[in-house]
């Protein structure tokens, strides 16, 4: 007996087959159509782990792009379903924040996994990795380059929130001719500074864990652990946990007792 | 529908505009409203009167208007409803809900202005509100900056009474409050050529109060464990409340009441029984917005109070009925309104009070705070409300949202983690 979690994101959709522990997991890109994606991760998951569909008796999905999965049995928000994937992986976590494609949010849990509170960002894609992708197009470089170009580097301040207006704030200080290092490192502090704004809005525990795509810049966890004075923990399986979290749930509602 | 044309006509309006709107109006209703399963019989009346939102009700107004008499347009809840009618005159709320109407605010106000305030001022300067074209005067107010900068624009296109709401609820505010509701008294005496006598005003202040009573009625039926009625159909009555003929409107609401009892004493609901019960609270919300109830009632929770000026703000509280003189009258007056916790006075705890007590009194088990954008009195208060309802164990989440509909998917996200949240709550407390 198998659950299985699909978590379609705005930029990745990610999958995870669940026993009462993590039996296989993917990441795939999005791309333009959720509804297509997010069924085809199932499929490509039973291959990979070579289990049979009729085996998995719950499919819970989650993400935003959760509205368009017909084959689920449930949805659920990934608002939830953050909280019950970070609490399986670590059972003392009270505190996750979470900043994704385009949304950050904050959640706050209680002693048995159950969210007490939250905040999410406005609308826009501001502090994002919608926002890091579109500023290291404008500089030219890969996203992943960003935490070497920036290591030890003293930041250029961007003061735009909004992506549009960073984009041309960053065209501006490059004609300036300031370097690629110091905006470099000025983007990632943005970055960092809205999620510590977010964090600001509820009360957050001694240990904070860290998910989301963006949660594998080293730099940003860097200056969030240096400004917020709290530890970020960054579980190996950051960017599954929504996945993870709807599975368990699943799991949960084939195991009721449990 | 009867042909209205030529009455729009006569009043002045951009037909070809308004009929723009005229298209959008009805689908947007039968999407919202009349899509909802097992309404009550008596909410055909509402259908009616939204039906009949710029044609029978303007043509009663104008008919008034043919006999001398005089309609005076508001905006706000505490502009005294008893001095209008005891002066002969008929009161319309003016409040803009649509984002129809904010384009054309933008064309004389900032951007960054509430939606309100740019639909309200839009929908006079586009000529596409008969109940703005119907009005002999605008009463306005000082509750917010917005406002109070935007009748100094309005008066470009029509004639405006401003009355200065204390910001504060000391005993020299209740006095200066008086003397507010005197002026304006006087105002409405030379334009009516009516006077405003200590009998009619007695009449007018009991007829206000059966109105409260009968609003009070409507709202008390959804304290009951079934609700009778859904939370967008009572936010209506509410919003239709501010225009409807009084009396008739007291007649056809105490009607829906009896069958909203007799359904309560049948059992009957139009919510599964665990929905998740939401009070709202905040900023008003004009007709046709009707947004984040659509939203809340469509992602598996039931509004069963407002905290708003469309909602409790606008019936709670009665006028003293005992007044002898018109001075003890207008104190009466300045009393009940001045009882009206606005973000707008400082401090405010009034207010975070009413809503801990209505929390409680209509069983709800979440608040939803909503503020509408660039609404500053609000949207600052929220920390202290937010302060004092985690004190209480009260959870609360805030939704700061416009008129238009494109930020309804992650609305709609945060709603749905909310109730889901509240619903381990009630596990939590069910296991206990």
């Amino acid at each position: 007996m198998y659950s299985i979690g699909v978590d379609s994101g705005s930029v990745a959709t990610k999958a995870v087959l669940f026993n009462g522990k993590i039996v296989e997991k993917l990441i795939i890109p999005t791309g333009w159509s959720p509804q297509t994606t997010s069924h085809e991760a199932v499929n490509l998951l039973l291959n990979k782990s070579k289990i049979d569909r009729d085996r998995v008796e719950k499919v819970i999905g989650t993400g935003y792009g959760r509205v368009s999965m017909a084959f689920a049995h449930k949805t659920v928000t990934e608002i939830t379903c953050h909280g019950k994937g970070a609490y399986f992986l670590n059972s003392r976590v009270r505190t996750i924040l979470d900043i994704g494609g385009q949304d950050s949010k904050v959640i706050s849990l209680d002693g048995h996994g159950n969210v007490i509170d939250f905040a999410m960002n406005d609308k826009c894609a501001a502090g994002t990795g919608r926002f890091l992708e579109v500023m290291s197009n404008v500089l030219g470089i890969d996203v992943r380059e960003l935490d070497d170009l920036t290591k030890n580097i003293d930041p250029e301040p961007i003061t735009s929130m909004c992506t549009v207006f960073a984009e041309s704030e960053v065209i501006s200080l490059l004609a300036k001719g300031v370097s690629k290092e110091k905006i470099a490192s000025g983007i990632i502090h943005s970055v960092a500074n809205r999620g510590l704004s977010i964090l600001n809005k509820i009360n957050i525990s001694e240990e904070i864990v860290f998910t989301g795509g963006i949660a594998n810049s080293k730099g940003i966890k860097r200056i969030i652990e240096e400004k917020s004075k709290h530890s970020l923990y960054v579980p190996r399986e950051s960017q599954i946990v929504g996945a993870l979290g709807a599975a368990v749930i699943g799991w949960k509602l084939l195991n009721k007792d449990l | 529908m009867p042909d209205y044309r030529e009455m729009w006509k006569s009043l002045k309006m951009d037909i070809e505009k308004h009929d723009q709107l005229c298209e959008i109006l009805p689908r947007f209703y039968e999407d919202i409203y009349l899509s909802q399963e097992n309404r009550p019989e008596a909410m055909n009346y509402y259908n009616f009167v939204v039906s009949e939102v710029h044609g029978l009700r303007i043509q009663e107004l104008e008919e008034h208007r043919s006999k001398g008499g005089k309609v005076i347009g508001s905006f706000c809840v505490f502009v005294p409803d008893e001095i209008i009618d005891s002066g002969g005159a008929i009161g319309v709320g003016l409040c803009g809900g649509s984002e129809f109407w904010e384009p054309d605010g933008e064309r004389v106000l900032p951007r960054n202005t509430c939606p309100l305030v740019k639909a309200s001022i839009g929908a006079k300067i586009s000529s596409t509100c008969p109940y703005f074209q119907s009005c002999d005067l605008i009463v306005g107010e000082t509750t917010c900056d917005g406002k109070k900068k935007s009748w100094e624009i309005l008066r470009d296109y029509i004639p405006v009474h401003v009355m200065d709401l204390p910001q504060m609820k000391r005993e020299k505010d209740n006095i200066s409050w008086q003397d507010e509701i005197k002026i304006f008294m006087e105002r409405l005496e030379t334009m009516t050529g009516n006077r405003v006598t200590t009998e009619k005003l007695s009449e007018s202040i009991k007829l206000m109060n059966r109105k409260r009573k009968t609003l009070m009625r409507l709202y008390n039926t959804r304290k009951s464990h079934r609700l009778p009625i859904s939370g967008k159909d009572a936010l209506l009555i509410s919003q239709i409340a501010f225009y409807d003929n009084t009396e008739r409107f007291i007649e056809k609401t105490n009607e829906l009441c009896d069958e909203l009892e007799k359904r309560i004493e049948d059992s009957i609901s139009v919510f599964e029984d665990d929905t998740p019960r939401i009070l709202v609270s905040g900023t008003p919300m004009a007709i046709p917005n009707w947004k984040l109830h659509h939203i809340i009632e469509t992602s598996g929770g039931a509004v069963v109070c407002e905290e708003t000026c469309t909602g409790t703000r606008y019936f709670e509280n009665l006028v003293d009925e005992g007044g002898k003189t018109l001075d003890e009258q207008i104190k009466a007056l300045a009393d009940r309104y001045l009882n009206i916790n606005c973000a707008c006075f400082t401090p405010n705890m009034g207010r975070t009070e009413d809503i801990v007590r209505l929390y409680r009194e209509y069983n709800a088990h979440g608040v939803v705070y909503f503020t509408l954008p660039f609404c500053q009195t609000y949207a600052t208060e929220f920390k202290k409300v937010k302060d004092v309802l985690d004190r209480e164990g009260i959870p609360v989440i805030m939704i700061e949202t416009g008129y238009s509909l494109q930020d309804t998917g992650q609305i709609k996200t945060r709603l749905e983690a909310f109730f889901e949240m509240l619903d381990t709550d009630k596990g939590r407390a069910a296991s206990k």
